[in-house]
């Protein structure tokens, strides 16, 4: 008898049965908006030219070894990244109350952030505080801050399905009855999956209140740069909160505006109130990373690390993420523009106002159904799509298809 | 904004005897002193480093250009772990051919160990009385403990494995404990290659163990840290293991390839399932995936491709077992020349277990206190168990560290105190 007899399937995950579908899909003229990594306008993933120097460099690096990185990570990694995301000339990180630690990519780095955040916040242990993810929100928030311990993971408004936009007042108004030390977490940028974001005044209501009823920000940036083309800009949310004084988590991921998805690199940024407040939380993170993976992988940390800290590979990066950046504003522009002049009923303003690698086309999940069945064109049952999906070659087809769905399906 | 930190009450983390020995050694000023403490395969200049056709692989590997870095499937690399689960239980092993053992990519052996505690912790026995009592080795690996704590499992008890007196391994005790042990608890084994103390039990008390421990229904959880490196041969290192599953036992086993492949940056493990039949398997993967994607979402690639390609060329896998043999003979050599040393200084007592124990570890048999007097007199750095890992001594420091085990062994006890160096 087995002591596994009674183990059940788990369901499987949408997005990965979305992407088996469409590989069995025989049909000459499929399409994937679902596949959550960049494809170039030949369908093709696409490793960063500055990503196949520096590999190049450290594979004919002799100096390199694989000995173990220590627990926290590669310390010049760690470093250049919570600059990334923090600023050169961050006050935070001038008074040494910055650290990092290099984690499993951004899973890895809220994973650890909230295994700490049960053990050490709201008391000790407390698995009772609650956690504030948006509607909707990746999924995997759920289970990350779940599997951590935590009992009470509930939804703030976020997405406006008729206005298909923020739904600023009811997120507000959340953040106003939350009980005090709840934790909140914020999508630094490029919300996945709405791609609809707080604007900068809208950020500052939203800190005004956390400030006031004791909220703590947990930032997910898994998109910086690959947002609006533009590091700065994609970091603003972030540090405009540092510099009103707020102690705060930020996963990093460098899965996307790296290209690097397969070497698994994050970055669990933390600032804290000083720099005492940040050992302690450090070294209580570092017990926390050695039961989990005891030290992190090198490969793409170095990638990293020697390109932030290069200028010249720096400036390559920057542009090489710009060229991301652009072709997903491009399709969006032209997506936008197709369904215009086909006359497809409803309004297409928010496929350009929405940002980063998806956008929440409006679609219900009937019209879903009857692009995957009937035209092969795959996206998620929320009406998500990636842009990167899309292709100078495909666009027509898919517009066209949308246009069938929203005239023929209500 | 409040100055007043929500983590005002969170205290400093402390330090644990591995990092506390390392960090006294790397203060310690005297010219003459040794670590012998360490979890890679140390090169004469105290260096873990890369098997040498590592490297060649690597760059090939590099220059590959159908090779992306787009996302691993959360289950890991499916050729990865097919190669992997082969290695342990051996192509022809019956529970490959029905289709009931299978692996997970992991974060090293770590990732591996974490990923089964969390398994055994929500799956173990639903239905039933959930995960009950662990058993770990006394003395046990470094964080194993810890490990298995940080995935909620709370009741750790310890079985019996290393007789001080007979300075090994005795099977005796051990069978005691299982025998006392609650039925259905979890057992963890090193199937080759103990850490912290290089003793194994022979195939006839791995006899005995496998018959209590189906008698009173114990789970094995095996973990497999070097396989290559205890025997010079992974088939042999295996052994224990494919004896369990030859019985039909079901279990989990931590593979790691950190240190017979060089390969400790790149965190490259699988967590081996095997079970009753094939469609338990299925769901047990499926579940495993779930805890998977909250903890690190997929493995990293790099590692998992160079291991599966040495493991599926017939000209590297030669290659790479030589060079397991090579390092498993360096390793028995620097346990001669330690025994030849301390014979040579005339130290009392029977001292061959040195040279009968295997893998990388030793447990050398000394007492706290002379343990206390090698770190603090003779600056001779090893954690309270006496326990040794054999390539952190070099030729340049072996004198150094015999010459110290003989003073503190025939030292008077109550003298230990007084002498200084």
């Amino acid at each position: 008898m087995s002591r596994f007899a009674e183990v059940p399937q788990a369901a499987p995950v949408a997005v990965f049965k979305l992407t088996a579908d469409f590989r069995e899909d025989k049909h000459p003229s499929k399409v994937n908006l679902g596949v959550g990594a960049y494809r170039t306008d030949e369908c093709q993933p696409w490793v960063l030219p500055v990503v196949q120097k520096v590999e190049q460099l450290i594979a004919n690096d002799h100096s390199l070894n694989h000995e173990y990185l220590p627990i926290l990570g590669l310390p010049e990694f760690r470093a250049s990244a919570s600059k990334i995301a923090l600023g050169e000339d961050s006050p935070a990180i001038k008074e040494n109350r910055v650290g990092g630690v290099q984690s499993l990519g951004g899973t890895g780095a809220l994973r650890i952030g909230a295994e700490f955040l049960r053990r050490w916040y709201n008391g000790k242990n407390n698995t009772t505080t609650p956690i504030y993810v948006s509607a909707p929100t990746w999924e995997n928030h759920n289970g990350v801050f779940g599997d951590a311990g935590f009992t009470d993971v509930r939804p703030y408004r976020y997405w406006d399905a008729e206005k298909r936009g923020l739904a600023l007042a009811g997120f507000l108004e959340d953040l106003e009855n939350a009980p005090e030390y709840s934790v909140f977490l914020l999508h630094a940028c490029a919300h996945n999956p709405t791609g609809t974001d707080p604007t900068p005044d809208e950020w500052k209501q939203i800190a005004e209140i956390m400030e006031r009823k004791k909220l703590f920000a947990f930032f997910d940036s898994a998109y910086q740069g690959f947002a609006s083309g533009d590091l700065q800009k994609d970091a603003w949310a972030v540090r405009y909160f540092v510099s009103k004084g707020f102690e705060l988590f930020c996963a990093q991921s460098f899965s996307k505006n790296f290209g690097l998805y397969n070497e698994r690199v994050g970055n669990l940024t933390v600032v804290a109130k000083d720099s005492d407040n940040a050992s302690r939380i450090l070294s209580q993170m570092e017990k926390i990373v050695r039961t989990i993976w005891s030290n992190p992988p090198s490969q793409g940390a170095r990638i990293v690390a020697t390109t932030l800290t290069t200028p010249e590979l720096f400036a390559e990066w920057k542009d090489n993420v710009k060229t991301m950046a652009d072709r997903v504003l491009l399709m969006r522009s032209q997506l936008k523009a197709k369904l215009q002049a086909l006359g497809t009923p409803g309004t297409w303003e928010h496929i350009t106002q929405q940002i980063g690698m998806f956008s929440f086309t409006g679609l219900n999940p009937s019209q879903v159904g009857y692009l995957i069945r009937e035209k092969h064109v795959y996206l998620m049952a929320s009406g998500r799509i990636n842009m990167c999906g899309l292709t100078t070659k495909n666009l027509d087809y898919v517009a066209e298809s949308i246009h069938e769905a929203v005239t023929k399906i209500q | 904004m409040s100055a007043l930190s929500s983590f005002a009450d969170t205290p400093t983390a402390q330090p644990g005897e591995e990092e506390r020995l390392s960090r006294a050694f790397l203060k310690d000023r005297r010219a003459e002193k040794a670590l012998l403490w360490a979890t890679e395969y140390l090169n004469e200049e105290g260096h873990g480093s890369l098997l040498p056709m590592t490297r060649k692989v690597m760059l090939q590997i590099c220059s590959d250009p159908t090779l992306t870095l787009d996302y691993l499937p959360t289950l890991g690399l499916p050729e990865f772990t097919r190669s992997a689960t082969e290695l342990a239980l051996g192509r022809d092993s019956p529970a490959i051919r029905e289709n009931r053992a299978g692996g997970v990519q992991t974060l090293g052996g770590t990732g591996a160990i974490r990923l089964g505690a969390e398994l055994l912790q929500c799956w173990y026995n639903v239905g039933g009385a959930r995960c009950g009592p662990v058993y770990l080795s006394s003395p046990s690996g470094g964080s194993v403990a810890a490990t298995l704590q940080g995935a909620g499992i709370r009741d750790i008890r310890s079985y019996r494995y290393w007789h001080p007196d007979k300075k090994d391994f005795a099977v005796e005790p051990l069978l005691q404990d299982l025998e006392d042990a609650p039925e259905q608890s979890v057992i963890v084994l090193y199937a080759s290659a103990h850490c912290p103390t290089g003793a194994e039990p022979s195939h006839s008390d791995w006899k005995q163990i496998a018959e209590v421990m189906m008698r009173r229904r114990l789970f094995p959880f095996f973990l497999l840290p070097s396989q290559g490196l205890c025997w010079g041969d992974p088939a042999q290192d295996a052994w224990s293991l494919r004896y369990f599953v030859s019985l039909g036992f079901e279990l989990l086993c931590a593979q790691s390839f950190s240190t017979n492949f060089g390969l400790y940056s790149d965190r490259v493990g699988s967590l081996l399932l095997v079970l009753k039949q094939s469609s338990l398997l299925l769901a047990v993967q499926s579940q495993a995936a779930s805890l998977v994607r909250a903890l690190w979402s997929r493995p990293p690639g790099g590692g998992a491709r160079l291991v599966t390609t040495v493991l599926n060329n017939p000209a590297l896998l030669a290659e790479w077992k030589e060079g397991l043999r090579v390092m498993v003979e360096r390793g028995m050599l620097i346990r001669e020349k330690l025994k030849e040393r301390l014979r040579m200084l005339g130290i009392p007592g029977f001292w061959d277990h040195v040279t009968q124990q295997r893998g990388l570890y030793c447990c050398t048999g000394l007492t706290e206190e002379q343990v206390e007097f090698l770190v603090t007199r003779c600056h001779v750095y090893l954690p309270a168990s006496g326990c040794v890992n054999v390539t952190a001594i070099s030729d340049r420091t072996l004198d150094h560290v015999a010459e110290s085990i003989y003073l503190a062994v025939t030292s008077d006890p109550a003298r230990l105190q007084t002498l200084t160096f």
